[in-house]
């Protein structure tokens, strides 16, 4: 067998936090770890962060492995792979846990096939297998329509899990950790590519990963007037606009605005799909909303699965008579 | 310019879901009824292309890799205004993972001469990996950038625009580089009347394991590093409470109501 040992994640840092998905991480790689009976390591890169060690084994890890240096603390792809891959090759953990974010997916596989392994992306489940002990890795397809179970056959495992897929554990301040720092020992030759500039594009209003209510309009809105009328009922619940990819494709809605597989992954307390039939992919970015509510002419729209409410009906007619009495409903 | 994309014959994600069905006994989707497609996110790196190669002229060959690829599927790229078009098309390729196919894509490429820019999509409609690129980055020990939603060409120095959560970075890379591409580069064009005349014409190169010098026992199934161990639909129950009425406003403000008592609004 290989000597490869223990479960470790990545965990990747904004500002002075840790991100929620590399709690969320640590919370099933301390499962996965006290199953094999193992240690649980994280690994942090960036500059000014060794203060986040403690934070990070009050959320379940054993041992933190910290390469802090100023230059770091942008992300650069080449960069930080070359920092991962030799943290990896010191601690030789047997399974790493990424996020499935906008660099957990390059740096992943990158990082995976440069070890000569493999990597499992976007996975909303992880167990261990009672008799190889390998890790069962259950991922969306086709997307959404079907779930696979993968088994990476060499060391170390690599997987990224989605966003609000596993659980994090409630903050022990108590629980004792050891950290390591271990050097950056930056080499200049191994950047080809460089991030020159980070463009924020401002959204007006609740920005839809951190809304509460998400009013969502698909292909049937049919313009950009139309998804006024969503941001009339969006505003009166104090949520955001969302959308499926072809109100993006057509420029009804900016880019930002969508939820699906390659858009936003949300779980909001509420959403609303408008005119959305509710295709795989999309509800792959929906799906963990606590109650969906769809309008919807068509009644064998696949959205009507997976709401708990529902209306059959034209939206044009629909929208206005709830929104209305929504307003009546929530003043008195 | 030469311009490399890589697409894939995927079963069509567009389908009805109704249609969508795994034979267990092969582990294996398929769309009963509905033929394969290119798949769209291989589209939009075929799109890519084609402006890049509008802007600063250049050669696009296309590569595809599978099984029994069918021609009028394939040659789609070419209709829309790619020039060459090479297939790895071998039962020996069957089974591979991620990093199977693209060590084959990856020994193509070389043999198919002097390149510049490698497109792949951000992930295909089937497997969602988004590993495609990546690996073949790692292999080709070349710069990679994913996500792109604008590729600039300037001075042999690529500038491109790659989405992210909250709006897009600009990178900056030499060239060779891989790029996947991701939707934000806009809708992939349709193929013209003459485009689709001149895909005719064209007749695709087919190369085995042997021919990008990978032994048949090197590639596919044979190669795996990770395994399939169950493929299986996710079952919904169905129990969607419907606003009644006898008109849309009517049921509108049934749900209203419905959705102050149940206290979600």
């Amino acid at each position: 067998m290989s000597d490869y040992e223990g479960v470790a994640v990545y965990c990747e840092t904004k500002e002075d936090k840790i991100l929620p998905i590399a709690a969320e991480g640590l919370g099933i790689g301390r499962k996965l770890a006290d199953t094999l009976g193992q240690k649980l390591s994280a690994v942090i890169v960036g500059g000014n962060i060794s203060g986040l060690a403690q934070q990070i084994i009050s959320c379940g890890a054993d041992k933190v492995y910290i390469v802090d240096d100023l230059q770091l603390k942008d992300y650069q792809a080449d960069v930080y792979i070359s920092v991962l891959e030799k943290v990896i090759k010191q601690v030789k953990p047997q399974i790493i846990i990424m996020g499935q974010t906008d660099y957990g997916r390059e740096l992943a596989p990158r990082l995976a096939f440069r070890l000569g392994t493999a990597a499992t992306m976007d996975c909303v489940d992880l167990a261990i297998d009672a008799e190889s002990k390998r890790l069962l890795q259950t991922k969306p397809v086709y997307g959404g329509n079907a779930q696979a179970v993968f088994i990476t056959e060499t060391d170390p495992q690599v997987v990224t899990i989605r966003t609000k897929a596993m659980e994090a554990l409630t903050p022990d301040t108590s629980r004792k950790g050891e950290s390591v720092t271990i050097p950056a020992d930056l080499d200049a030759s191994v950047i080809k590519t460089k991030t020159l500039e980070r463009v924020v594009e401002e959204v007006a209003g609740i920005k839809i990963e951190d809304a509460q209510v998400v009013v969502a309009g698909g292909r049937g809105i049919g313009s950009a007037d139309g998804f006024k009328q969503l941001d009339e009922l969006a505003k009166l619940l104090k949520g955001a606009v969302g959308a499926s990819r072809p109100p993006c494709d057509n420029g009804w809605i900016p880019d930002m605005a969508q939820v699906g597989l390659t858009g936003k992954i949300i779980a909001p307390e509420i959403y609303i799909a408008v005119a959305i039939s509710g295709s795989s992919q999309h509800m792959s970015g929906c799906s963990g909303s606590k109650t969906i509510i769809a309008i919807n002419r068509d009644k064998e729209a696949n959205i009507f699965r997976q709401a708990r409410f529902g209306v059959i009906g034209d939206w044009k007619k629909v929208l206005p008579a709830f929104t209305q009495k929504l307003k009546e409903l929530m003043a008195s | 310019m030469n311009i490399i994309v890589c697409v894939k014959q995927v079963i069509d994600p567009e389908a009805p879901p109704a249609s969508f069905k795994i034979d267990a006994a092969k582990n294996r989707a398929e769309m009963h009824g509905v033929p394969p497609v290119i798949d769209p996110y291989g589209e939009y790196a075929v799109e890519a292309g084609l402006r890049v190669k509008e802007a600063g002229g250049g050669k696009i060959t296309v590569i595809s890799l599978g099984v029994n690829l069918l021609r009028e599927v394939v040659k789609k790229p070419l209709a829309m205004g790619a020039d060459e078009l090479i297939l790895l098309d071998d039962e020996a390729y069957a089974g591979g993972d991620s990093w199977s196919n693209a060590y084959s894509l990856a020994m193509a490429i070389k043999k198919a001469g002097a390149f510049d820019m490698i497109l792949c999509g951000r992930e295909a409609s089937d497997t969602n990996a988004g590993q495609t690129g990546p690996a073949i980055s790692e292999i080709l020990g070349l710069p990679c950038i994913t996500l792109a939603r604008k590729i600039e060409v300037k001075d042999s120095q690529l500038r491109i625009e790659r989405v992210n959560s909250s709006g897009y970075d600009v990178i900056e890379s030499p060239l060779p580089a891989v790029v996947t591409v991701s939707n934000e580069i806009g809708q992939p064009r349709y193929p013209t009347v003459k485009g689709i005349m001149a895909a005719k014409k064209i007749e695709p190169v087919i190369w085995k394991p042997t021919d990008i010098g990978i032994e048949a026992a090197g590639t596919g199934a044979n190669t795996q590093r990770t395994k399939l161990r169950k493929l299986f639909q996710p079952v919904y129950e169905g129990k969607c409470d419907f606003a009644a009425g006898d008109s849309p406003e009517e049921m509108a403000v049934d749900l209203a109501v419905k959705l102050r008592q149940a206290k979600v609004l």
